[in-house]
């Protein structure tokens, strides 16, 4: 699928979840770009080191620095920001895939794919974590 | 002079009143609305500190706020029991606070304010929001590879299936049953659209169509609150995220047990 319906998609998909969550309406084209950015951050590591956890790591810390700074330039809280752009990323698939076996009595694969979604999910908790500890260092060096 | 003394404290304590009440109803907005608690704590005691409390004491979980002015004698408790999502609500207090720390508002100016903040402000209407989880599912569907023919089925389902989830949201004070049930209706329906040949594949169909359900919000603060050593309430919204993920998962399982 080409790059632009991509940034499209994702674009539309990040606003969408902020309309849901009633975020103010003068945030909602900041984070429909930060939740593209994230999902090409994504994209770009997955097929380049075809590891999900790192590119779901590495998209999530993009996505919370990003957020971080739009927060401070917008003076409005970070999870206006930093909720609609992860949804991109929410392991939905591998949470389904967990289901579906569980259902058809195929534990073994079940608790498999709910590994994975539990892994993925910690690697977006771990790269949130590291964005948010950077952001700190960062304002602390500045402010001195 | 005693009398002086007396009269010039009471003003105080009156103004200190108020400015406690403001606290409590910032706070209670906050948490109501989902707002995390790291931001919530800096908020109240930045108002504290503002408004000339020197030692302020709040305490706030996401079902109480408790908060003591030593010097003044007054302690007060705000249960909280509405917990909603309106991110914009916690915006608009942030703005208030933020005036408040310029000098722009009054100690009750920022009061009334913040009533106003809590009968109204801007919602999405209904429309949008289903028109929200058709732009959230038909794209999402796109990005992970779904087809083309699968397109508008997984929007319609998804509308369907958030018109559930709200119509049991506003008329019922009960949670996680109308995650499930939305999500119960989403697999059905994307069930039976592949067998009437609307759609094509009923695992993209249901995974796209349940993502405008998830919890993004409890993620998020469960995540932020424990990073910022809010256990409790973090540990809180991540039960909230999981639970909301199984009642989620139920329905689907439910469908895909039985069609």
């Amino acid at each position: 699928m080409n790059i632009f319906l991509q940034i499209l998609f994702s674009y539309l998909a990040t606003i969408g979840f902020g309309i849901i969550v009633n975020i103010p309406r003068k945030a909602l084209n900041a984070c429909g770009i930060i939740g593209v950015l994230g999902w090409l951050t994504y994209l770009g590591i997955n097929n380049g080191l075809q590891s999900s956890i790192m590119a779901n790591l590495i998209a999530a810390f993009v996505i919370g620095g990003l957020s971080i700074i739009c927060a401070r330039y917008k003076k409005m809280p970070t999870i206006l920001f930093n909720i609609p752009s992860l949804v991109p990323l929410v392991p939905g698939g591998q949470a389904y895939r967990a289901a579906r076996y569980f259902v058809f009595g195929n534990v073994e694969l079940g608790i498999n794919y709910a590994v994975q979604a539990a892994l993925i999910a910690g690697s977006i908790a771990m790269g949130f974590f590291l964005a948010e500890l950077v952001g700190q260092v960062y304002f602390k060096i500045t402010s001195v | 002079m005693a009398f002086g003394v007396s009269w010039g404290s009471e003003v105080l304590d009156k103004q200190i009143k108020v400015l406690t009440d403001a606290i409590m109803l910032a706070g209670k907005i906050m948490i109501e609305n989902g707002a995390d608690m790291t931001r919530v704590d800096d908020t109240l005691y930045r108002i504290a500190r503002n408004g000339g409390i020197k030692n302020p004491k709040i305490f706030e979980t996401t079902t109480g706020l408790m908060i003591s002015v030593v010097d003044n004698n007054i302690a007060q408790v705000e249960p909280i029991q509405n917990h909603g999502i309106d991110l914009e609500k916690v915006a608009r207090v942030n703005d208030v606070s933020r005036e408040f720390q310029n000098k722009k508002l009054t100690v009750e100016q920022m009061y009334s304010k913040l009533k106003e903040i809590d009968q109204k402000v801007p919602v999405f209407a209904w429309h949008w929001q289903l028109l929200a989880a058709f732009i959230i599912s038909s794209p999402l569907l796109m990005i992970y590879g779904g087809k083309w023919q699968d397109f508008l089925p997984a929007g319609i389902i998804s509308v369907i299936g958030y018109s559930v989830y709200y119509i049991i949201k506003m008329n019922f004070k009960i949670r996680f049953v109308n995650e499930f049930l939305s999500s119960f209706t989403i697999g059905m329906l994307a069930v039976l659209a592949v067998k009437y040949h609307l759609g094509t594949q009923v695992d993209m169909l249901i995974i796209a169509a349940v993502m405008p359900l998830v919890p993004g919000v409890a993620i998020m603060n469960s995540v932020r609150d424990i990073l910022a050593g809010h256990l409790l309430s973090g540990v809180a919204r991540g039960v909230e995220a999981l639970l909301t993920a199984c009642a989620i998962g139920f329905g689907i399982a439910l469908v895909l047990k039985f069609m």
